[in-house]
């Protein structure tokens, strides 16, 4: 079979491409160096957020959103697809000032929000420390098991007629010497590896998990600080980030860091992490934990994933650079990659998207 | 003076600390209630007052190990523990291998029987099977009879030609031979039946199997051991190399870390007697004492190829039995993999409390694929020790 569109990489953002381009009857070959979804994806926290940090920022991840929504239904259980919202901690006065502007914000956009105060918060977060100011509930956000989702994916794909070629790293593009077959480089934080000069940098994270204690933690918890302390672009920083699995286990992030690409956990990240942990969730400490990982974001300048056409590399369409959001955003980069290729209208602006270099 | 840290309070773990003990500062932990480890039952007070300058820590588990410390985690503490020389004894657990049956409660295995019975379970007038493969089927027989159970049955998987030429070989190791006879006498009675292994259990009723055929056996319990499989777990985290699955020593039992000793079962399984010696070894090393020669290992080699698994063994689990209990995982879906991490991020295989340390070697042996993810916590720990 010559493939009309080869994807190299089978994590969450090259399974949803892969998938969607098949759909469209494309003859889609994917090649995967290792697992489906065992790159990032196999580290993420699978977190469905809405976020507001640009403009584009909320039309990619509202879009993906919805996108989400709808595959509800048809993803096996597996995935874990479960709505339990996210609660937007407020610490302070100043917190609950950035509560109220994002309430407006999303409410411009129509996204439901709810404003918690200090004693509506106690109630729906029992374990949360006292004396804190109160929260933004946005309801509809989402949590699913990523890997699961991915092979998922892979496997709607393959009922379009795609074929998985596992087990293959490519090395040059020249490999792929098929002169008519379009070429996704889908291959996350090693996507320069493959097109050279796009500026992405790898940037670690630390996770941990608990055993089972059901209802210990019930949304997706994560502290306002978050918005400052993701984006120092030079310092190491940890945040509050807790998420309840389906499992009943409590899941614990999270940590960023540049400069290293060593997946051995750092003591020192762990630790502050979990003493963030402990700072907002003081019974946290009690809770045994079974397994720390790492993971590697994509990171790119503009804090937006790249999801369109190699400036430099003809045939060669980039869908990565996903930074903390690929989880998130993988379905609306797969709509958006496929409204380029196929000359289709797509459904918000692409301009914020262009990959560089 | 040098500073010791003993991991393991069984056989091992005490040779080395009463050699190193002699000379240095020896801090053996262990995360029974005394020691003794899996054979010994010595109480805590008997042992400390023979070694009075040996402290020893117990109900204390290391979860985790780099080259110059262990964190060490109690009930209601958590502390890290630096080193200049770490004595590694941390045995063995039970291999089990997942079979029809396997999950119900009356079903234990070999050891873990023995243990529940020494920790105040009745067994008196109760029908025990006891199955599996090895030396330690033997020993868990004559005690449980000793504690007034019923041994209908002994079934070992190793052919009879293989298990005979192995009672002979032990008239060249004296003290083995004492051993081998005492159990037997014991024993005296008990049917021991080669060639035979257990193929599923419903309550009340095992189905066993032999080469030739099948039949039933009534049963009140199963005590089932496939041999035990090597804690190397430590030692990896530590970044010691193994090869063929146990802890690398060299003739001082030093592993491929400086500093870090290994001795006893993740070297190998040898039973007491080889513990021992090799924990001596250890223990005089470590501190500079001249070291007393190794022990011949034939013994040792004996045991492996003497009670290697039948292929029959490795094939009893069908495709809805449970391999994973942990996550509740059918083999079905675990076969349907690749290999160990696809089975893991697809089925959750292996990522439960446990973290493989059960179903990691039954994978092993069913499907031959190593189970090599070690990470900290090797044990599951609370958060606020993970924050010393
Ligand atoms: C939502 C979610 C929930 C999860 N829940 C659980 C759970 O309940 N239990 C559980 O056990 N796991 C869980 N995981 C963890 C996940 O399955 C893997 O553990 C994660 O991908 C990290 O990889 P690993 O530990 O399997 O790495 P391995 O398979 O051990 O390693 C993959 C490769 O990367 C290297 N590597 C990666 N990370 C490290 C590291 N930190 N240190 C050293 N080498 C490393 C290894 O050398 C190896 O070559 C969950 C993951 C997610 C996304
Ligand atoms: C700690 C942490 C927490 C996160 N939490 C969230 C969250 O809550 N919500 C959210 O939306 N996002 C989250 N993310 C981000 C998310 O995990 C990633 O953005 C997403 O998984 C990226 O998917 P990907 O498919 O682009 O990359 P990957 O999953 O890394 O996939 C790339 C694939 O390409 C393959 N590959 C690479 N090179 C080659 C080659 N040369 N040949 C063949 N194959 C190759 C790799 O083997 C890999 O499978 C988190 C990330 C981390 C690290």
């Amino acid at each position: 079979m010559a493939a009309d569109a080869i994807v190299i990489g089978a994590g969450i953002v090259g399974a949803a491409c892969a998938d969607e381009l098949a759909r469209c009857g494309l003859k889609v070959l994917i090649v995967e160096a290792g697992e489906i979804g065992g790159g990032a994806t196999a580290a993420g926290m699978g977190h469905i957020v809405v976020m507001d940090d640009s403009e584009a920022e909320f039309a990619l991840t509202h879009y993906s959103a919805r996108l989400w929504e709808e595959l509800a239904d048809e993803l096996p259980s597996g995935a874990e697809y479960t709505a339990a919202g996210t609660l937007w901690v407020a610490a302070d006065d100043e917190e609950m000032a950035e509560v109220r502007r994002k309430h407006s914000f999303y409410a411009q956009r129509g996204v439901r929000t709810e404003i918690l105060d200090a004693q509506d918060l106690e109630q729906a977060e029992p374990n949360l420390r006292k004396g804190l100011a109160g929260a933004l509930f946005v309801p509809a956000d989402a949590i699913v098991y990523p890997p699961r989702v991915a092979a998922f994916l892979v496997e709607c794909a393959c009922r379009n007629g795609a074929r998985l070629e596992r087990g293959r790293r490519i090395h040059n593009m020249a490999e792929l010497a098929n002169a008519t077959a379009l070429i996704v480089n889908a291959t996350g934080a090693s996507a320069p590896a493959l097109s050279p000069g796009l500026d992405i940098q790898p940037r670690k994270g630390h996770l941990l998990i608990t055993d089972r204690y059901p209802g210990f933690v019930r949304h997706q918890l994560v502290e306002l600080g978050y918005l400052k302390s993701a984006h120092s672009i030079d310092e190491d920083s940890v945040a509050f980030n807790v998420q309840p699995r389906q499992t009943g286990q409590v899941l614990i992030g999270s940590s960023r860091q540049y400069g290293s690409s060593d997946p051995a956990i750092e003591h020192r990240m762990m630790k502050r992490m979990l003493e963030r942990a402990a700072l907002y969730m003081p019974s946290i400490g009690r809770l045994s934990a079974i397994r720390g990982w790492t993971g590697f974001r994509a990171s790119t300048p503009g804090k937006l994933p790249y999801i369109g056409r190699s400036p430099r590399q003809p045939n060669v369409w980039i869908a990565s650079g996903h930074e903390g959001l690929g989880i998130t955003t993988s379905l609306a980069t797969a709509k958006l990659l496929a409204d380029q290729i196929l000359n289709r209208q797509p459904a918000i602006p692409l301009e914020p998207y262009a990959p560089n270099g | 003076m040098t500073r010791v840290v003993i991991i393991g309070a069984g056989p091992a773990g005490l040779a080395a600390a009463a050699a190193a003990g002699r000379v240095a500062r020896v801090t053996v932990i262990d995360d029974n209630t005394e020691a003794g480890g899996q054979i010994w039952r010595r109480t805590r007070n008997a042992w400390t007052i023979e070694h009075p300058g040996v402290e020893t820590k117990f109900q204390a588990r290391v979860i985790a190990a780099t080259q110059a410390d262990v964190t060490i985690e109690t009930p209601d503490s958590c502390e890290r523990l630096p080193f200049d020389k770490l004595i590694l004894a941390t045995g063995a657990r039970e291999l089990f291998l997942p079979f029809p049956g396997w999950t119900l409660p009356q079903v234990t295995g070999a050891g873990g029987l023995q243990a529940l019975v020494k920790s105040g379970l009745n067994i008196q007038g109760k029908s025990v099977v006891v199955a599996g493969t090895g030396p330690l089927l033997l020993a868990v027989a004559a005690y449980l009879k000793s504690k007034g159970a019923t041994i209908p049955l002994i079934a070992e998987q190793a052919p009879a030609a293989r298990v005979n030429r192995f009672a002979r070989s032990l008239l060249s190791h004296p003290g083995k031979l004492w051993q081998g006879a005492r159990l037997k006498a014991r024993l005296l009675g008990v049917p021991y039946r080669t060639d035979c292994w257990v193929e599923s259990a419903e309550p009340g009723m095992l189905r066993l199997r032999t080469p030739g055929g099948s039949g039933s056996q009534p049963f009140d319990y199963l005590a089932i051991g496939y041999g035990l499989w090597p804690n190397t777990e430590l030692a990896q985290l530590a970044g010691c190399r193994l090869s063929n699955g146990f802890v690398e020593v060299d003739a001082a039992q030093r592993t491929s870390i400086p500093n870090i000793y290994c001795a006893g079962e993740p070297t190998g399984i040898g039973g007491v007697d080889m513990a021992l010696a090799e924990g001596r070894i250890a223990g005089c090393h470590a501190t500079g004492q001249p070291t007393p020669p190794l022990p011949n290992r034939a013994f040792v080699q004996a045991l492996t190829t003497t009670f290697a698994l039948r292929p029959e063994v490795r094939a009893v689990a069908t495709a809805d039995t449970i391999v994973c209990r942990c996550e509740d995982v059918p083999l079905s879906r675990i076969q349907s993999c690749q290999g160990w991490r696809e089975a893991k991020l697809q089925t959750r295989c292996g990522m439960g409390p446990c973290q493989g340390r059960i179903c990691g070697p039954a994978i092993q042996t069913i499907l031959g694929w190593p189970h090599q993810s070690i990470r900290e916590p090797v044990f599951p720990a609370r958060i606020e020790s993970l924050l010393t």
